[in-house]
């Protein structure tokens, strides 16, 4: 019985410790599922890294902001070129790295040479391809010649793995990241989490938060119980999908839906038959039944979209309506194809949720126009070598979450197998393209190429569940690009 | 005893050369490349290809083994492929939770199971032992991953007596992090003390029917007596046995707690490096891992040898 008491007084207390007024909190602990592998935006992938450092630790000289739009960053203004080719960066004045040396336009000038050089282990390297020359004009003035004009040149800038880095500091960048921001790595204790702390010397407005902690939580059953506890305050995506409920109901915390660029599509192996025939790909576009699919694979929070585009993004067409769900529709193209009897496939799906789960449901779909898929479970490092490395695939699902990458269509030997002229013409006029009207009615016809011409089956737009504390301001509703900008999170009261 | 000490150590040192051998090919036939992990799907084939060279992954096959193996002689383990650190600090940084999170659980679970077993076993067929077992059975039926999260919604969101999950390190201080293991240690040694106490009891109970127990109790001695000291010790060598086999397995077998209360441990690390192909740190864990079994597999041996004092004369 005394224990029982014991115990009682104990939660009690902790619970009025909870709850009783504080000023204003200055740290917060946000869930991630994946830890980075390093912390050098400039040397990896993995989107885990852009989510710790982007605009926290690193900047570049534009930044992408919770819109999609690119504001300035440690370049305060540029002036274009007549001709589109030129760019001149006027950089911040009293700009310094965390390591107190002081930020100039010869790390700008480093950072962009560093990127697109020969031996460039940049994953992005194709950002800087159209760069010919970058030339430090004064300390406080970049000038960045291309090679013609890109329209996507100031975005690109803003990009994860466009950020500026310090010639001394750039090679240990990957355990002791070196950067312009407002925050500052800590420590990182491998596997558990990773400290940022406010970077005094901030040349712009200073954070809000003193502390921040990017705690790894790899289990989706975890996450809820963490978050119940007050453990763990954010999760900028929360992975428990099914106990999202539990949370929404609970008006402690914030549950904000948002768009991400990730455009979750059936990929097809376009050079393999029977796929290469349109009328096949036609066949799979009618047969499946995209809401069932976001249904299963994303609690129905995912938005359906008809080419490899985010309806977040300016420039969206709605081509949902393009092949509607309609099996007597498929069964038509099917024998069009010379299949009416169906056939047999097999469909990879790499070890995320709303793979595993929605190819089951797309493997249903197309039992009833005749197709037998076989589904083959692989892991990320198989889907990469015999996927999209190998083209040794029929179907598979993946989310291609990069931004603005409809361009991945017209690349030589990418892993879709796709090939068709006219949509490469179209790809490569959008390249030069600056003006915005024709920008976006590039983009419009690419899209639509697409969503006829069906190279992939395209499915639903990943959401973005942000889920944290209700007194929490400032966290990002979409994912743009994948970071956590803490910026602006601050807590009220 | 020398002798049998040479040879134990004579084996031990080929299983641990037959195992890095093993180890080395097996994740040589693992599809996946290490360098496009890293670079993503933008990167070009000829960045990856300067990646893996840089990583030495183009060199001859038989070089790199030779390479590997003899660095690990030399206690170098090796740098890994995606943390660019040396995997000895990785793995020392694992050890500081796994070790003590397979200590405690160990002895929670020793301390649990071997009053049950000798509690079951001393009344065989009775009620008490009835419902002992059936506990038992239910503790190994119950999967711990269930039995984990029930008591983070009890212990960590009800009563807020310790956090959810994570690890703050020994820095932080003893007690912050004891009390980040203590759930952890729980969840994994009820499970084990159901089977080692199920275990504790059969070997008791076909003690219990031996000659000399008889023979004890004739001759007087109190039943409790008998029970502790003469049955007990004579049981022990399965028990030993079951327990030298949950030790390895709780050093890095733990992966689905370590999980739901996402402790940085052993088994994690392992995870992680396999889905990452960060094939060093894979080998050299294993590598680690293999040594350690081997040297457990020893002291369980000797330990046989303290509790049975007819094994310490044979070879």
């Amino acid at each position: 019985m005394r224990l029982w008491k014991t115990i009682l007084a104990a939660a009690v207390l902790s619970l009025a410790g909870a709850t009783s007024a504080f000023a204003a909190r200055t740290d917060l602990t946000l869930g991630i599922v994946l830890e980075p592998p390093h912390l050098d935006p400039t040397a990896g992938a993995a989107a885990a890294i852009g989510e710790v450092t982007y605009a926290n630790v690193f900047e570049g000289l534009t930044r992408i902001d919770d819109n999609g739009q690119v504001q300035p960053a440690l370049a305060e203004s540029w002036a274009v070129s007549g001709d589109g080719k030129a760019y001149t960066f006027k950089l911040h004045s009293g700009v310094k790295f965390h390591d107190g040396s002081a930020f100039s336009a010869d790390d700008v000038k480093f950072s962009l040479d560093r990127a697109r050089a020969k031996d460039s282990l940049n994953p992005q390297k194709q950002l800087f391809a159209h760069i010919t020359a970058v030339t430090a004009v004064d300390p406080a003035t970049v000038k960045v010649t291309l090679d013609g004009p890109q329209g996507s040149f100031l975005y690109d800038m803003g990009q994860v793995a466009a950020v500026i880095v310090a010639k001394g500091s750039a090679d240990g960048n990957k355990d002791r990241p070196i950067g312009t921001g407002p925050f500052k790595l800590d420590h990182w204790a491998k596997g558990s989490e990773i400290t940022l702390v406010k970077n005094p010397d901030y040349w712009g407005t200073a954070a809000a938060l003193d502390k921040a902690t990017f705690r790894i939580v790899p289990d989706a059953a975890a996450a809820v119980p963490a978050l119940l506890s007050g453990d763990i305050q954010a999760f900028a995506n929360m992975p428990a999908q099914d106990a999202l409920g539990q949370v929404q109901s609970d008006p402690r915390f914030s549950v904000v839906i948002g768009s991400t660029e990730g455009e979750t599509i059936l990929s097809i192996n376009n050079k393999k038959p029977p796929f290469d025939k349109l009328a096949v790909r036609q066949a799979l576009a009618s047969a499946i039944d995209r809401n069932a699919i976001i249904a299963a694979a994303s609690n129905g929070l995912g938005k359906p979209i008809g080419s490899h585009f985010s309806p977040g993004d300016a420039g969206y067409v709605d081509l949902t309506g393009v092949y509607p769900h309609d099996i007597a529709n498929a069964k038509a193209y099917l024998k069009e194809a010379g299949l009416e009897n169906g056939f047999s496939a097999t469909i990879k799906l790499p070890p995320v949720p709303y793979a595993r789960d929605g190819g089951q449901v797309i493997q249903s779909q197309l039992k009833e126009i005749g197709v037998d898929l076989q589904i083959i479970p692989v892991e990320w490092a198989e889907w990469l070598s015999q996927v999209f490395t190998n083209k040794d695939y029929d179907l598979t699902i993946v989310s291609h979450v990069e931004p603005n990458d409809i361009d991945i269509y017209s690349r030589p030997g990418y892993y879709f197998q796709y090939d068709n002229p006219k949509f490469n013409d179209v790809i490569k006029a959008l390249g030069t393209a600056v003006d915005k009207d024709k920008r976006l009615e590039l983009l419009g016809d690419a899209q639509k190429i697409l969503a006829h011409d069906v190279p992939a089956v395209y499915l639903f737009e990943l959401p973005k569940i942000g889920v944290w504390d209700a007194k929490l301001q400032g966290m990002w509703t979409n994912w743009p690009i994948e970071a956590d900008d803490l910026t602006k999170v601050k807590w009220t009261d | 005893m020398t002798a049998y000490l040479v040879k134990r150590l004579i084996i031990a040192a080929l299983t641990l050369v037959l195992a890095s051998m093993v180890v080395f090919a097996v994740m040589e036939v693992l599809p996946g490349d290490p360098a496009r992990l890293m670079l993503g799907l933008n990167a070009s084939a000829d960045q990856v290809e300067l990646l893996r060279n840089q990583m030495g992954l183009n060199a001859p096959l038989l070089l790199r083994y030779l390479h590997w193996a003899g660095g690990l002689l030399s206690l170098d383990f090796g740098r890994s492929y995606t943390y660019s650190v040396p995997v000895i600090d990785l793995v020392r940084e694992r050890i500081a939770v796994s070790l003590p999170l397979a200590l405690i659980a160990l002895a929670l679970s020793t301390i649990i199971a071997i009053p049950v077993g000798v509690f079951s076993a001393s009344r065989q067929g009775r009620a008490g032992d009835t419902l002992a077992m059936s506990v038992a059975q239910l503790g190994v039926a119950v999967p711990n991953f269930w039995f984990a999260l029930m008591l983070i919604y009890l212990f960590a969101v009800w009563l807020h007596l310790v956090p959810a999950g994570g690890f703050p390190g020994w820095n932080a201080g003893i007690w912050p992090a004891l009390k980040s293991l203590i759930l952890p240690a729980v969840a994994l040694a009820l499970p084990q003390a159901a089977i080692l106490g199920r275990v504790a009891r059969s070997a008791l109970i076909e003690v219990l029917n031996e000659d000399y127990i008889r023979t004890a109790r004739a001759k007087g001695l109190p039943y409790r007596a008998v029970l502790w000291r003469h049955a007990l010790r004579n049981a022990m060598i399965p028990v030993l046995t079951i327990l030298g086999l949950q030790f390895a397995f709780l050093l890095a077998g733990t992966i689905i707690i370590e999980n739901v209360f996402y402790l940085p441990g052993l088994g994690r690390l392992i995870f992680q490096a396999i889905t990452q192909r960060d094939l060093i740190v894979v080998e050299s864990i294993v590598m680690l891992l293999v040594a350690a079994v081997i040297l457990i597999n020893l002291l369980v041996d000797f330990s046989y040898a303290i509790v049975d004092p007819r094994l310490r004369g044979r070879q």
